[in-house]
C-alpha cells in the first residue's frame, strides 16, 4: 500500500551503534525528528553520516542500538519501512542506460504506482525536474542537476512520508543545487519529513535542525541559529596577521584564547571575551614576531561552531585514558 | 510476492539487455558460432588419411593392392617415397601419417609361399586416429587377402567352399550412417544452453552492484525473489529462443535427424534452464563484479560440460572415479536427453531418470538461488 498523502512521520533513534570490524562508523548516536522537520547531517567525509542513513533506511543492519521510523523498527520490519521512505543514495543511482520515463516508470512499479496514479504523479515529477521535453533522453545524457532531480523525483513518486538524502548535492551547479533546495523546502512545508546530509556549510542554514557529526558521534545538535549562538563559548574574533603559521601556534598557546584556526588567509579565535583580547593579544603576539593589522569581533558562523566543536571533541578523546 | 514488481523488474531488465548490445551478441550471436565452430571441427570421424607408399616391386599385384587404398575414403594416396630416408622424412614432416612399405619379392612370396607382408609405419601422436587407421588399413589388406584366396580357389575349382562361412550383417540404428556428427551436435546444444544461460544470468545482479544501482533497488520494498524471477524471466525467455535456434542450425545445416518432438525439446529445455539461470544468478550474487561473475560462470559451465557431460567423449569409456564424477555434472542429463530426442525421437517415458535428476537438480538449485540474495549492503 502507498501512503496516501504526504503527511510526515516521526523519527526516533536510540544509542544505534555501528562497527565495522574494529572500526565504529557511528558511535552510540540517539535524536528525535518530528514530522515536516529538515533535519541536516553535517560533517567531514567519514563522520558517519552515510552510515547513519543507510541504517536509518535498512540498507545497513545496527550493530546495536534501535530506530523507529513511522513508528516501525527498521531491523525488524525493514520491507515495511521502505514503503514508507524515499531514498536518494550518495552515488547518483538511477539507471543510465534507461530513459527518464522509463526510470521513472521502473520505480513506479516497484512502488505501486501505477495507472492514472502514475501518469499524474510522473507528470508533476518531470515537471519538477524540468524534464517535460527530455523524457525520452536517456538517464545517462543528462546534465548532473538534472540527473539530481530525476533522482529525486523517483525517490518521491510514491508520496514518501519521510525522505533520506544522502549528500544529494555534491557535484551539482550552485545554481542546481539552490533549486534544489527549494524543492527540499516546498516538501518539508507539505509535512515531508527530510533527512539530509551534507558537507556544504551554505546548505546546512536551510535546515530546521542540525546534527553535527564527528568520527561517528554526534557532536551538536540543535537549529542552526541555536549551534551559532550557544555551542560556542566565549566570543569570536577575526584577525589579519602576518606570518600566519607562527600567529596561529601563539594564538593557541595564548591566555584567554580558547581556539583558533585558520579560514582563508584570516583566523578566527575563540576568547572568554573580546574586548580584553583586543586588548592584549597584539602586544603577547609581537613579543613573538606576529604583527596583527587588524582585530574584530564577529558573529559565529555554523563554520566556526563546527570547527570548535570537532576540536572539543578531539580534545576530549584524546585525554580520555 | 507483487506480481507488479516483478514485472517492473523483467521490463527493466528486458531494456537493459535490448541497449546492451554485448549481452544481445552472447545471446544470439554466440550459439551460432558455437554451433558452426564445434558442428564442424569436432568430428570424430577419421576419412581421408594421408598415405605415403614405398612400392619396391611395383608388380601388377603391389597395384592392386596400392589401388585399393586409394579406392578407399578413409585413404588419400598423397606420395610415394623411395627408400627410408624419404619415408621417415614424409612421417616427420606430417605429409603423410601411415607409410605402406610393398618389400621388393612381395608377388614372388604371395606366389609361392602362399604368404606375404606389407608392412606399415604409423604416425601415432594421435593414438586414437592411429588406431582407427590401422584398423581401416587391416581391413582393405584382409579385403585384398580374401579377393586373392578366393581367386585361387576358384581356379583350382573349389568356388563353394571359397566363400566364407560366417558372416556379420550389421544394421545400425538412430545413428544410420554413423556420422559422429549426428552423436555430438545434440550434445552441442546442451553446451550452448549450459554456457550462454550461465554467462547472461551471472552478469544481472552483479551489474546492478558494480553499477551503483543495487543500493537504490534495496531501499525499495522490492523483495529478493522479485529481484530473482524478474531478472531471470528475460533470460529463460531468450534461452528458450536459443534452443529452438540451435535445434534449427542443427536440423537445418547439418543434416541431424530430429525424431523427437517439439514439446519435448522444449520443455526439458525449459527444465535445464532453470538450473543453468540459477547457476549462473548464485555465481552472480556471490561474486558482486560482472568481469569474476562471467570468469566463474564460464570456469563451471565450459569444462564440465566439455569433458563431463558425454556430449563427444563417452562416459561408459571413462574410468570409474570420473565416471562418477559426471552424475554431478547437470549437463550429462540434459546431453542423454537431447541425444534421445534427436536421434531415438524419445518421449517422456524413455527419459524418466535423466528428467527427474534435472528435477532434483532444479529445486536445489532454485532454493539456493532463492536465499542467496538478501538486501543488506555487507
Amino acid at each position: 500500500m502507498i501512503a496516501s498523502s504526504s503527511v510526515g512521520a516521526s523519527v526516533v533513534v536510540e544509542r544505534l551503534v555501528k562497527r565495522f570490524g574494529a572500526f565504529t562508523a557511528v558511535d552510540d548516536v540517539s535524536f528525535g525528528v518530528d514530522p515536516g522537520e529538515i533535519m541536516g547531517f553535517l560533517g567531514p567525509n567519514g563522520a558517519g553520516k552515510s552510515t547513519l542513513i543507510r541504517m536509518l533506511c535498512g540498507l545497513l543492519r545496527p550493530s546495536s542500538g534501535r530506530a523507529l521510523i513511522a513508528g516501525l523498527d527498521v531491523a525488524r520490519d525493514p520491507e515495511a519501512v521502505r514503503q514508507h521512505i524515499g531514498y536518494m543514495s550518495q552515488r547518483f543511482s538511477l539507471y543510465a542506460d534507461l530513459t527518464v520515463l522509463e526510470n521513472l516508470r521502473f520505480f513506479g512499479g516497484l512502488y505501486g504506482v501505477e495507472g492514472r496514479e502514475f501518469e499524474a504523479r510522473s507528470a508533476w515529477a518531470l515537471e519538477m525536474a524540468g524534464l517535460l521535453d527530455r523524457k525520452s533522453a536517456l538517464t545517462s545524457e543528462l546534465a548532473s542537476g538534472w540527473k539530481q532531480r530525476l533522482a529525486l523525483g523517483c525517490a518521491v513518486l510514491h508520496r514518501p512520508p519521510i525522505l533520506f538524502l544522502d549528500e544529494p548535492t555534491s557535484g551539482v551547479d550552485p545554481i542546481a543545487r539552490r533549486a534544489f533546495w527549494e524543492l527540499i523546502q516546498q516538501m518539508a512545508a507539505t509535512g515531508v519529513t527530510v533527512f539530509v546530509s551534507t558537507h556544504y556549510m551554505d546548505e546546512a542554514e536551510y535546515c530546521h535542525r542540525l546534527a553535527l557529526m564527528d568520527r561517528g558521534r554526534l557532536v551538536g545538535l540543535g537549529a542552526p541559529e541555536e549551534l551559532r549562538h550557544h555551542a560556542l563559548r566565549g566570543a569570536l574574533l577575526e584577525m589579519d596577521c602576518e606570518p600566519v603559521g607562527a600567529a596561529l601556534e601563539a594564538l593557541q598557546a595564548a591566555p584567554g584564547v580558547f581556539d583558533a584556526a585558520v579560514f582563508g588567509s584570516r583566523l578566527h579565535v575563540v576568547v572568554a571575551s573580546a574586548d580584553a583580547a583586543s586588548a592584549e593579544l597584539p602586544a603577547y603576539l609581537g613579543a613573538r614576531g606576529v604583527r596583527c593589522t587588524r582585530i574584530r569581533a564577529i558573529e559565529p558562523s555554523l563554520e566556526d561552531v563546527f570547527v570548535q566543536q570537532l576540536g572539543a571533541a578531539a580534545r576530549q578523546s584524546r585525554g580520555a585514558p | 510476492m507483487s506480481i507488479q514488481r516483478l514485472t517492473a523488474i523483467a521490463r527493466k531488465e528486458l531494456i537493459q539487455i535490448w541497449r546492451d548490445r554485448r549481452s544481445l551478441w552472447i545471446a544470439l550471436f554466440m550459439p551460432i558460432m558455437q554451433m558452426g565452430l564445434i558442428g564442424y571441427g569436432a568430428s570424430l570421424d577419421i576419412k581421408h588419411v594421408p598415405v605415403c607408399v614405398s612400392d619396391r616391386e611395383g608388380s601388377q599385384e603391389s597395384q592392386d593392392l596400392l589401388k585399393r587404398f586409394q579406392a578407399s575414403v578413409y585413404f588419400d594416396l598423397v606420395g610415394s617415397v623411395a627408400d627410408d630416408r624419404a619415408l621417415t622424412a614424409a612421417i616427420d614432416s606430417g605429409r603423410c601419417r601411415i607409410a605402406l612399405v610393398v618389400p621388393p619379392d612381395f608377388s614372388r612370396t604371395l606366389r609361392d609361399a602362399g604368404g606375404s607382408s606389407v608392412q606399415a609405419v604409423v604416425d601415432g601422436t594421435d593414438d586414437n586416429s592411429a588406431n582407427v587407421a590401422i584398423a581401416y588399413a587391416q581391413a582393405v589388406i584382409s579385403g585384398y587377402s580374401a579377393d586373392l584366396r578366393l581367386d585361387f580357389m576358384r581356379q583350382r575349382g573349389l568356388g563353394a567352399q571359397a566363400a566364407a562361412p560366417l558372416a556379420v550383417e550389421p544394421r545400425v540404428w538412430f545413428n544410420e550412417d554413423l556420422q559422429s556428427r549426428a552423436f555430438i551436435i545434440p550434445g552441442v546444444v546442451a553446451m550452448v544452453m549450459a554456457l550462454i544461460g550461465a554467462l547472461l544470468s551471472s552478469l544481472t545482479i552483479a551489474r546492478e552492484w558494480e553499477r551503483g544501482t543495487m543500493e537504490l533497488l534495496i531501499s525499495t520494498p522490492v523483495r529478493p525473489m522479485e529481484i530473482m524471477l524478474g531478472k531471470l524471466v528475460p533470460y529463460f525467455g531468450i534461452g528458450l529462443l536459443d534452443a529452438a535456434l540451435c535445434a534449427t542450425i542443427a536440423v537445418g545445416w547439418f543434416q541431424v535427424p530430429f525424431r523427437g518432438s517439439l514439446v519435448m525439446l522444449l520443455g526439458t529445455a525449459a527444465l535445464f534452464l532453470i538450473v543453468v539461470l540459477g547457476v549462473g544468478y548464485i555465481i552472480s550474487v556471490l561474486t558482486r563484479n560482472q568481469l569474476g561473475a562471467s570468469q566463474i560462470a564460464l570456469l563451471v559451465t565450459l569444462l564440465p560440460t566439455t569433458l563431463l557431460s558425454g556430449f563427444a567423449f563417452p562416459i561408459d569409456q571413462m574410468p570409474a572415479p570420473i565416471r562418477v564424477l559426471t552424475y554431478l555434472v547437470y549437463g550429462r542429463y540434459y546431453v542423454t536427453i537431447l541425444k534421445a530426442i534427436f536421434l531415438k525421437g524419445a518421449g517422456p517415458q524413455d527419459l524418466l531418470a535423466p528428467i527427474l535428476a534435472l528435477v532434483v537438480y532444479a529445486v536445489a538449485i532454485g532454493a539456493l538461488a532463492a536465499r542467496a540474495f538478501r538486501k543488506r549492503l555487507v
